[in-house]
Formats: C-alpha cells, sequence, structure tokens
C-alpha cells in the first residue's frame, strides 16, 4: 500500500522519564505533515496515554502507527500481566497503579478512559499472563 | 488600582505569560522572549492523566509536580507555559526539554489553591465542569 505510512516504536519501561517519546515523535511528523491539529491532539494524548501504561504496568512493548488518507491507527502490544476486569479498568478513577507511580503523576485511574474519549475507535484485547494489544484508531 | 482590578478591566477572560509571572510574583527560567502569548484557560493538578483530560487552547498548567513527564503532558495538549508552585525546581533535563518545546517555565513560591486563585481573581477561568 502506497500510500499509507508504518512506524514502529520499540518502547522500554527502564527509564520513565523517557516514556512519551514514541508518543512525541509521532505528534512532530504529523505536525510536518500537515495534519489537522485536532487529530494531532487525539492522536498524541491516547498514544501517550497508552505508552505510559505500557511502562508502568506492563514492561514496555511495541507500538505500531498506521497513517493512511482516512485514518490513524495505533496497535499497543505489551506482554504484561493482562488486565483482569476491563469494564473496571476502563471506569473513571479505578487504578491498580502503585504508589510509586502516583507520585511520578499517574496512577489517578484516567488512563484508559482517557485512550477511549480521544480515540474514535478502541478494541482492546487481553489475556492473563500473557499480554494485552490495544487497538485505537482516530479518523480525519 | 489594585492588582486585580488592573488586569480584568484590561485584558477580560484572558492575560499574558507575563501577566502569569507578574500575579504569581513567579520567576521565569525558560521562555520569556514568550511573555507576550496569550493564556486564555488554566489548570492546576499534580496527577497528569487528569490533565490530560482537559484539553483546552492557549492554557497554562500549574503543577507541584515535578518530573520530565509534566513537559511531555504540556507537550501532548499544546500548553506552552507551566507554573511550578510551592518553589519546586525543574532539572536542567525539564529546561532543556521546554526550551526544544517553546515553552515558558515559571516557578512561584506560593501554593496551589492560593496560585489558582490569584489566576482566578485576576479574570482567568478553567473550563466548564466534567
Amino acid at each position: 500500500m502506497s500510500d499509507s505510512l508504518k512506524l514502529q516504536y520499540i518502547i522500554s519501561d527502564e527509564d520513565f522519564t523517557r516514556a512519551g517519546e514514541a508518543s512525541g515523535d509521532v505528534k512532530s511528523k504529523l505536525k510536518m505533515m500537515g495534519v489537522n491539529p485536532d487529530v494531532i491532539r487525539k492522536v498524541s494524548i491516547a498514544m501517550y496515554e497508552g505508552e505510559i501504561n505500557m511502562v508502568i504496568h506492563a514492561n514496555g512493548g511495541v507500538i505500531d502507527v498506521i497513517i493512511t488518507p482516512k485514518d490513524i491507527t495505533m496497535i499497543l502490544k505489551d506482554k504484561g500481566p493482562g488486565i483482569k476486569d476491563v469494564d473496571l479498568a476502563m471506569q473513571a478513577g479505578y487504578s491498580t497503579a502503585s504508589e510509586n507511580v502516583r507520585a511520578l503523576g499517574f496512577g489517578a485511574g484516567m488512563g484508559l478512559p482517557n485512550m477511549k474519549k480521544y480515540s474514535d475507535e478502541m478494541n482492546i484485547e487481553t489475556e492473563l499472563g500473557v499480554g494485552t494489544t490495544v487497538t485505537m484508531k482516530v479518523n480525519f | 488600582m489594585n492588582t486585580i482590578q488592573r488586569f480584568t478591566k484590561r485584558k477580560g477572560h484572558y492575560m499574558t505569560i507575563n501577566d502569569v509571572q507578574t500575579i504569581l510574583h513567579g520567576r521565569f527560567i525558560c521562555g520569556e522572549e514568550h511573555a507576550d502569548r496569550e493564556i486564555h484557560s488554566a489548570c492546576g493538578s499534580d496527577m497528569m492523566s487528569d490533565v490530560l483530560a482537559f484539553v483546552k487552547d492557549q492554557a497554562v498548567l500549574l503543577t507541584g509536580l515535578c518530573n520530565p513527564q509534566v513537559i511531555r503532558t504540556a507537550e501532548m495538549i499544546d500548553i506552552y507555559c507551566i507554573v511550578f508552585i510551592r518553589g519546586k525546581k525543574p532539572t536542567e533535563e525539564m529546561i532543556e526539554m521546554a526550551k526544544e518545546r517553546d515553552i515558558a517555565i515559571i516557578c512561584t513560591d506560593h501554593r496551589m489553591f492560593n496560585a489558582c486563585g490569584m489566576l482566578y481573581d485576576n479574570g482567568l477561568r478553567g473550563g466548564k465542569p466534567y
């Protein structure tokens, strides 16, 4: 497919201060491509929350970003512990994050709700002990 | 004429980054060259996900959290002025990150409640409730 662009990022959990670098890179690339600012913001926030989740809950993972003329799809795949109760995790304010993570400014239970809020479509596939794949789509 | 009357009378419900610095008796750490940029709303929080749930154009972020994720959060939602409250000081790494992103950083010794109240008193608002 010549009219789609694919980007891939390996997310490491070694350094929390670097979490968000991939999202920042996608943001600047979309900016250079002249994408509508509202779309850029939605993609940036949704991906950033996802990237943070991968670092604090799942020991990192891989993010694929596919840009087509119609939409932007982000596929976040990790080999973390999985999500026990997806409905509960989707509730604003529910969090399993440690005090340590809260001290860093995250773990308020807004990650998944924010990802859903800023994406036009979101799908979560998760298996305990195997990992989680979150797919988010933002339309142009 | 006191400060409160002066700012609201002149600017209505918005102000400049320079006004934010003056009202909060703050110090510019970087981005002083952006002092004339307009600020239309404000968000005060130490939880970055709460900030990411708040998207407003031309906003200032007040926070007591002091780590690189504050700069990244601001970057994601196009916030170009961050105020660190309670005398918190950003690291060199954070200052460099802010400079690269054209984000102004102001430090104030005021606490969160007072700092937000001072900006509110001067006409700045935080948007609608959830």
